[in-house]
């Protein structure tokens, strides 16, 4: 009893063979669109791979664009047998090859899902990444005088705009580091000997943001110094202020920004494996609706296609019968040899 | 006197209609594309409305759409005939239609030329358009809480932080303007009341500038107050400080930017000019080839085509004297008109 037989005259073979062909020039531009896809997103990730430590992951990305270039190639060669499928002498010369064809068909759907799964699940291990990332990149924001690190703080300053946000968790993280370099400290003030021999570390800390943080759409001028101290600006309370330096922290801000991306790239997997999905059943028609004619020597012969020869259950055991037999198979091989040898020393 | 004759055997006609059924289908994508450049600059001048004094610059990209319109719908006539063409029982339905085909493309054709050069020319009048919207948006800067105002504030920070300028000429004009508005002023403070006193028209100026100005590219924290005084700072001398603000006004950055687009365009436009020329041109040549061509029992001979039956000037004047009549018709009538009312009365 095979699967979803359906009959086939000369009609219904060419007009499939013609949509299935059509379908696979779609799927060409849909694996092209893939590559391009993953092409964008490692594009992205290697712009801000700075506030990454550096040992990101572009496996995704990577995985991405050899999975496009392999579903231009193999639905190239689909196109072509379908093509070909309408003229039985050049069909024929494809015969032996269509069986492991569809099978290798198979598999790379499988890939297609599993791209998908893991573009939905990169989000948690990038987390981590900008999380180490961004506290290192604060930590050298002041250093714009070392070589290797002296565009950290440009990085950092048009992120922060780009993305509207402050800080790694909250503009609070500002608070905890020194972002003022020692350059532009007068240490003969009091004001910064007080400041540094109050800290620990013989940091200079302060209550204040960069630039950066301040939100253009706050109806007053920015107020980035002395931001928990309400008494240091007029008609001014920290608590109850929001419009003036961005509340988010860029982490969030980063993390949001590309699992967005990824969760448009994923749907976009799932739909290009839904269309791949369908072009394999097509061709398996007409593979089998090729084989099964009645009148092998007249084209216009009516046929039979099917997507599985038995039912799901029978196919499945008659695999595994399979597999067994092939087990078997080598080790009576590798018994026989073994006997051979011993009779013969 | 004939301008352009050319001679033109059977097989160069049809190579002139095959070359000019490609070179229309051309002509009408570069029509597509005027207009698509023409509708981009719009929204690009209307994005940054808020800062032109006037509409006066929208000419040039209200006429790129509409000889962009134009052109593919002359293309695709063009098209249309030159597929008629070789056909000599269905060419004749076009005959009346041509000179009035031909006025109207020459007339689109020499617009497409005009708002080239338009564009050209309206650089003055942008600039200036541009000077009096940025010298009211400084000037409204600070009123965010007047209904018609509030967003200026937001527009200009957003225009300085994008386009990398400050001010309307440089960045001294913000110490020209009261910029921070009197509700976040302390008027029992000593340090304000001295500073309106010291002012002819008692507004609070400050030899500083918005956070916007900043940028980010500088080495050290941003100082954007206190900017030419060298001793509230420590290691800083204002006159050799680069990098620190933006120096450029913002006046300049736009019209560069604006006159950038706008030579961009220019330049695909004269290149769309030149194929429609050519399109025309080689339709005027088959035309008069084959109308040669018709009645005549062998259709393989040899003909001549050319450009213009008479010369340039008195082309020009069969072309206007319709046109003439016209006008002066109505004038014409008017006068009788009045003439016999008077003789009634």
């Amino acid at each position: 009893m095979a699967l979803m037989k359906v009959k086939f005259d000369l009609k219904k073979r060419v007009k499939l063979a013609q949509m299935l062909w059509l379908m696979y020039w779609i799927s060409v531009m849909a694996g092209v669109l893939v590559f391009s896809m993953g092409l964008f997103f490692k594009i992205e990730l290697r712009k801000r791979s700075e506030l990454m430590d550096n040992n990101e992951s572009h496996f995704v990305p990577n995985l991405l664009i050899g999975v496009g270039l392999l579903a231009c190639g193999l639905n190239a060669f689909g196109g072509k047998i379908c093509y070909d499928s309408l003229d039985s002498t050049k069909f024929a010369k494809w015969k032996t090859i269509l069986k492991p064809f569809l099978i290798c068909c198979l598999f790379f759907n499988v890939l297609l899902v599993l791209t998908a799964v893991m573009c939905f699940t990169m989000r948690i291990p990038l987390q981590f990444t900008l999380a180490e990332g961004l506290k290192n990149g604060m930590k050298y924001y002041k250093d714009s005088d070392t070589p290797g690190r002296c565009y950290m703080k440009r990085t950092l300053d048009l992120m922060q705009m780009e993305f509207r946000c402050c800080g790694n968790n909250n503009y609070k993280d500002w608070f905890e580091i020194q972002w003022v370099s020692n350059r532009y400290l007068d240490f003969s003030s009091k004001e910064v000997k007080d400041r540094i021999s109050s800290n620990v570390d013989g940091k200079y800390l302060m209550d204040g943001v960069p630039f950066s943080c301040c939100n253009p759409s706050s109806p007053r001028p920015c107020i980035q110094q002395q931001i928990t101290n309400n008494t240091a600006h007029y008609s001014y309370d920290h608590h109850t202020e929001e419009l003036n330096i961005w509340k988010r922290g860029c982490r969030d801000a980063l993390v949001f920004y590309y699992g967005e991306m990824m969760n448009t790239i994923g749907i976009l997997v799932l739909l290009v494996t839904a269309l791949e999905i369908a072009v394999m059943i097509g061709l398996q028609y007409v593979s089998t609706s090729l084989s099964t004619l009645v009148n092998p020597e007249d084209p216009e012969s009516e046929s039979e296609g099917w997507i599985l020869e038995k039912t799901v259950k029978e196919t499945f055991t008659d695999i595994m019968a399979k597999m067994k037999a092939m087990g078997k198979g080598n080790q009576v091989d590798e018994g026989a040899q073994e006997g051979g040898v011993a009779t013969v020393s | 006197m004939v301008v352009g004759k050319m001679k033109l055997t059977s097989q160069k006609r049809v190579k002139l209609v095959q070359g000019l059924g490609l070179l229309s289908w051309l002509a009408t994508l570069g029509g597509a594309i005027t207009f698509t450049l023409g509708c981009f600059l719009k929204t690009e001048l209307r994005r940054r409305g808020e800062v032109m004094d006037n509409t006066d610059i929208h000419c040039v990209p209200n006429t790129l759409m509409i000889v962009g319109l134009a052109s593919m719908g002359i293309n695709y006539f063009a098209g249309r005939i030159c597929q008629d063409a070789l056909d000599a029982g269905r060419f004749p339905r076009w005959k009346t239609f041509l000179k009035p085909f031909y006025g109207c493309s020459i007339f689109f054709t020499t617009l497409m030329l005009i708002a080239v050069i338009l564009s050209y020319i309206m650089k003055g009048s942008l600039e200036s358009s541009l000077k009096i919207g940025l010298k009211n948006g400084i000037r409204f800067y600070k009123d965010t809480d007047t209904p018609g105002r509030c967003f200026q504030k937001q527009t200009i920070e957003r225009l300085q932080m994008e386009f990398q300028c400050c001010g309307n000429n440089d960045y001294k004009d913000w110490f020209e303007v009261q910029w921070i508005s009197n509700r976040y002023l302390d008027f029992s403070s000593k340090e304000v009341k001295d500073r309106i006193k010291s002012n002819v028209d008692a507004r609070y100026l400050v030899d500083g500038v918005p956070f916007s100005c900043c940028n980010p590219r500088s080495p050290r924290p941003c100082i954007q107050y206190k900017i030419t005084n060298n001793t509230a700072h420590y290691n800083y001398d204002h006159q050799t400080e680069e990098l620190n603000i933006f120096i450029g006004g913002c006046r300049e950055a736009l019209v560069n930017y604006y006159m950038g687009l706008m030579n961009t365009i220019g330049g695909v436009v004269l290149s769309v000019f030149l194929i429609q020329s050519s399109v025309l041109a080689s339709l005027r040549l088959l035309q008069t080839s084959m109308e040669a061509v018709a009645g005549q029992e062998n259709l393989e001979i040899e003909t001549e085509g050319y450009l213009l039956e008479k010369g340039v000037k008195e082309t020009f004047m069969e072309y206007l004297d319709p046109v003439l009549k016209l006008m002066l018709l109505n004038q014409v009538t008017s006068p009788e008109a009045t003439g016999t009312i008077n003789a009634d009365s």
